[in-house]
């Protein structure tokens, strides 16, 4: 193809990237010149795009495509990762048509900002070097900061913002500086170029230096302990449906990119970051479930509750084998959908029109809203990891992974922690079920929230009737991730 | 209908009585006569079909029978399901125990009584998969899936400490089965399968069997339970409505003693070799212990449920004492206790339906009232003594020869729990049905309906029935406790002769290493 300009690459890899540019681009305009409030129609177009972006993601081609140079790569890893993404983000949009209305802080700029993190997530996970790595991650992050602080008027709002920026700009620091140790050692900021050079002989301090701090800024995006500390006053500052979306879609981001990196550009050193891996998991699924003990707030809890878990799935990261990736994409899955359920609950918290976010609030819902309670309850009976809920299955992956390794030590604290953990999610269920019941809540339930904590809900409880999609679909992914 | 879908048709039959219920509706009153009556005739039902399996069942054979099996989970996590002589009788006492449970419940549950028999049903398909399960992480599934609606069951419809005792009920068992669950993946990983079958055939290596045994003993021992973890088991007794305790004291206790008989005893005979004294111990200083607790009680359920511990002592010491007489004794100790503790809560629940009060001084002289009662509750009482001719007696003595020819010492022990057991029964059946009647409350109280008396006779029978003539059940178990008993000892023979000759062969090698 000689006729083919040398300065044009391959588009078709990163389509789903460019549609989500594009459009919201497009949405932004449709936004910014129409006098009316647009925020509707804008959030319908930013889920339609996303849809439209993962049907795109869905027919690309099996197999690895790289492009940029070989900056960006699409195989069976990023296609899945991306599928959780855009379902993780379209969620969190639909979550918020309602509550933007009902809080006074509807302006078309919300959806477009959350779909432009999005597109900065996808971009993360298909990133094949550092530099498109940290061009991801930033272009998520600072849509972020944005939406966390999106209710303006609203003081904890807007400290959840600032805090979230100040030290997300210092783990971004941290990241950078130790991406141009790797650089400045290796020689490469390529992920395939750094393995090759690795894998030569003994790793030089400055690389493992450079990982260190690698590890210490993708850590504070997944909110592993010790780099934890604004997760539950993000998550508790900020406008519920962009907790939702803190709780997923980044999260998984950023795991993929953990896992990415780690795979792509470090196996070489594996012992090396599989003790820091080690460590973090442990810290994590620990504090998790001590931390959350005292919680009164939802919110706060479920704060906790997914600095836990990013500690459960970074046990199969621990791992270190196919069968460990197998578990963390597993285990991140269903995560993914079973926070939908929950902030599905936390968003139909309403009471007098205004949101309540007590844990206490909750009291006797199974006799005002049985239907809802029950599916709360199932899930989080799912989070405590009881089978035969989905949560259940995620554990079992990422331990039976641990264990192939030999890290006992690990699996024993991470079941020891989820025993604790239980204590906090069944006081949830004992909340609604056992105690006498308070005021009910604003009926009815918004029928978008309905059906999302319908879905997630059932693909709980009937996990274990049909596992097999999600299960192949996770070797497939570590398959390619090692390829 | 093909011998292979039978289990699955039991197991899940009550799930779509569940199902049945969770659609009635109308007004309260209706859906709550609805409900209960579709509850009833499921668990009726299912009783009838699992008489098919005893029916049907080849004693001769010591291998799984009904089996079936099919993809799951990928790789080698399978659905497979089967019983053998062990695990038959099991799913039988299940289905058995379950119409009494949802009468227990007819009047005395008045709220959410469509929920309340749902959790029910779902519970009895939980436990009968417990029981019919070949498969690890498919046993694992339904041993921990069955807390839920048991800590829903103590928590929504339990007494006044109700959210204390399902927490504790709660966070001890799933304590105790996490590490189970790690060993399984372990047992996994070392044998490349989940399948029961293919490992009760796999030997594990010696030092490895100590852990395993260790974590699994974890889980059965608290699920058991053993003294010293025993502690939740009165606190959920005490709060649980009266079906809940009848299911636990009278099924969910057996599956502590079935996981020793399906996993720790077969899989890790060497482990179990090494413990086994110390399981003895344990169970002996259970049943002279909590015999002793049970003597000072005040409330009627806790001395119950101590009484379930010491019963459970038997069981432990029976099966680890890994004899014939031992092990057959064990399970039909297991059997009894499942319908006479049972019907112990029952009796105990009738009386607290009428008065609401648990504690054993307000009552007294109630046989002037209730004759009919006294009478039923003499022969559980007399079955929970061991008195010859009742099933308890059976169990308690086969366990004692069994460990007799084990250890004299700790069956000379054990047999003082039945002297102490004598104790507190009888102690406390003189305080509730004779004695003078004096209490206001006691002088309109009405003698057993013919609810209860529906409920209580299948019980009465099978305590007489199988006290007097118990060889249906030992027919059954025969041939497969045979065939545990011989692959024990040839494991443990073999694992001993290793270690004579161990030092023999390094000497040979050293000698040919020169």
């Amino acid at each position: 193809m000689e006729y083919k300009l040398a300065t044009l690459p391959a588009l078709g890899p990163a389509f789903p990237e460019i549609i989500l540019a594009v459009g919201s681009l497009a949405l932004l305009m449709y936004g910014a010149f129409n006098k009316s409030n647009t925020a509707r129609q804008v959030s319908i177009g930013a889920v339609i795009l996303q849809m439209i972006a993962l049907v795109v993601v869905a027919v690309q081609p099996l197999g690895r495509m790289e492009t940029f140079g070989g900056m960006f790569v699409s195989d069976d890893f990023s296609r899945l990762i991306k599928i959780l993404i855009l379902l993780g983000s379209s969620t969190a949009i639909i979550m918020s048509i309602g509550y933007i209305r009902h809080e006074k802080m509807e302006r078309f700029e919300f959806p477009v900002l959350i779909t432009l993190a999005t597109l900065g997530m996808l971009m993360m996970v298909s990133a094949n070097g550092l530099i498109s790595l940290y061009m991801g991650l930033e272009l998520q992050s600072l849509a972020l900061y944005v939406i966390a602080a999106f209710n303006r008027d609203n003081v904890r709002s807007s400290e959840a913002g600032l805090k979230y920026f100040v030290l997300g700009a210092l783990s971004s620091g941290m990241l950078l500086y130790g991406m141009s140790m790797v650089y400045g050692f290796t020689g490469s900021t390529e992920f395939d170029a750094i393995a090759h050079v690795l894998g030569q002989g003994r790793p030089s301090l400055g690389v493992i230096f450079g990982l260190v701090f690698i590890m210490a800024g993708l850590a504070f995006k997944v909110s592993a302990v010790p780099f934890h500390m604004w997760t539950p006053d993000v998550y508790e500052g900020s406008p519920t449906p962009v907790t939702a979306l803190f709780a997923g879609a980044p999260k998984v981001a950023a795991m993929a990119l953990i896992l990415r990196v780690l795979f792509g550009a470090f196996p070489a050193i594996e012992p090396e970051w599989q003790q820091i891996v080690v460590f973090i998991s442990i810290a994590s699924m620990v504090l998790g479930a001590f931390a959350a003990i005292g919680q009164t707030n939802i919110k706060r809890l479920m704060a906790y509750s997914s600095i836990g878990h990013m500690g459960f799935a970074l046990v199969g990261l621990a791992a270190g084998s196919a069968d460990g990736i197998k578990g963390v994409i597993i285990y991140m899955t269903i995560y993914l959908v079973t926070n939908v359920g929950v902030f599905c609950c936390i968003l139909s918290m309403r009471r007098n029109d205004r949101s309540v976010e007590s844990i206490s609030d909750l009291a006797g819902l199974s006799r005002s809203q049985p239907v809802t309670a029950f599916l709360f309850a199932m899930i989080m009976f799912s989070l405590a990891g009881v089978p035969p809920l989905a949560g259940f299955f995620g554990k079992l992956y990422v331990f039976l992974a641990a264990i192939h390794s030999g890290l006992y030590t690990l699996a024993v604290i991470g079941v020891v922690s989820s025993v604790v953990g239980a204590f906090y999610y069944l006081r949830v269920v004992k909340v609604m079920y056992f105690d006498e019941p308070a005021e009910p809540f604003d009926q009815p339930m918004r029928t978008e929230l309905g059906i999302l904590l319908g879905i997630s809900g059932l693909f709980t409880i009937f996990f274990f009737a049909w596992p097999g999609p999600v299960v192949r679909a996770a070797e497939l992914a570590a398959a390619a991730l090692l390829h | 209908m093909n011998d292979g879908s039978i289990l699955s048709l039991v197991t899940f039959l009550p799930m779509a009585g569940a199902l049945l219920i969770l659609f009635i509706r109308g007004s309260e009153d209706v859906v709550a006569r609805n409900a209960k009556r579709v509850a009833l005739w499921t668990t009726l039902f299912n009783f009838l079909l699992s008489l098919y399996l005893w029916v049907n069942f080849d004693p001769t054979s010591a291998g799984f029978q009904f089996e079936q099996k099919s993809e799951w989970l990928g790789g080698s996590i399978s659905y497979h399901m089967g019983v053998d002589g062990i695990s038959m009788l099991f799913v039988i006492l299940t289905t058995f125990l379950m119409p009494a449970c949802i009468l227990a419940g007819w009047d005395s549950i008045k709220v959410r009584v469509k929920e309340y028999m749902i959790a029910f049903l779902i519970l009895e398909a939980l436990m009968i998969g417990v029981f019919c399960s070949l498969d690890l992480v498919l046993f694992y599934l339904f041993f921990e899936a069955g807390l839920i609606p048991m800590f829903l069951i103590i928590g929504v419809w339990g007494g006044p400490r109700r959210i204390y005792a399902s927490f504790k009920f709660f966070l001890y068992t799933f304590l105790g089965s996490v590490l189970m669950l790690l060993a399984i993946m372990a047992m996994y990983w070392q044998a490349g399968t989940m399948d029961i079958p293919t490992l009760l055939t796999h030997q594990f290596p010696p030092a490895m069997q100590t852990w395993l045994w260790l974590a699994f003993f974890a889980s059965f021992a608290v699920k058991m339970p053993m003294w010293p973890v025993h502690t939740w088991l009165p606190d959920a007794h005490v709060e649980a409505p009266t079906a809940g305790s009848v299911v636990l004291a009278g099924i969910m206790l057996k599956m502590g003693g079935y996981g020793f008989l399906r996993f720790s005893l077969p899989m890790f005979p060497v482990a179990s070799d090494f413990f086994g004294p110390m399981v003895m111990v344990l169970s002996v200083i259970a049943i002279v212990y909590t015999s002793l607790v049970a003597l000072v009680q005040t409330d009627m359920k806790k001395l119950i449920a101590y009484s379930s511990v010491a019963h459970m002592g038997f069981v432990t010491m029976g099966l680890f004492a890994m004899t014939q007489q031992g092990v057959q004794g064990g399970i039909f100790q297991m059997l009894s206790h499942g319908w006479v503790s049972g019907a112990l809560f029952f009796c105990i629940g009738v009386i607290y339906d009428r008065i609401h009060t648990r504690e054993i001084s307000a009552y007294g002289g109630l046989v002037k009232r209730m004759p009919v009662y006294a009478v039923v509750f003499m022969i559980f009482t007399m079955a929970n003594v061991g008195l010859p001719g009742t099933s308890g007696f059976i169990g308690e003595f086969l366990t004692i020869i069994g460990v007799y020819q084990v250890n004299t010492g700790i069956a000379l022990v054990a047999a003082t729990g039945v002297i102490l057991s004598a104790g507190y029964a009888l102690y406390l059946y003189r305080r509730i049905i004779f004695g003078v009647l004096d209490k206001d409350k006691l002088k309109n109280i009405l003698d057993l309906d013919r609810r209860e008396i529906f409920a209580l006779a299948p019980l009465i029978a099978a305590t007489l029935f199988f006290g007097i003539y118990p060889t249906p059940i030992f027919d059954v178990t025969a041939v497969s406790v045979e065939h545990l008993v011989s692959n024990y000892h040839a494991a443990v023979e073999a694992h001993r002769l290793a270690e004579i000759t161990k030092p023999l062969g390094d000497l040979v090698q050293l000698v040919s290493a020169r």
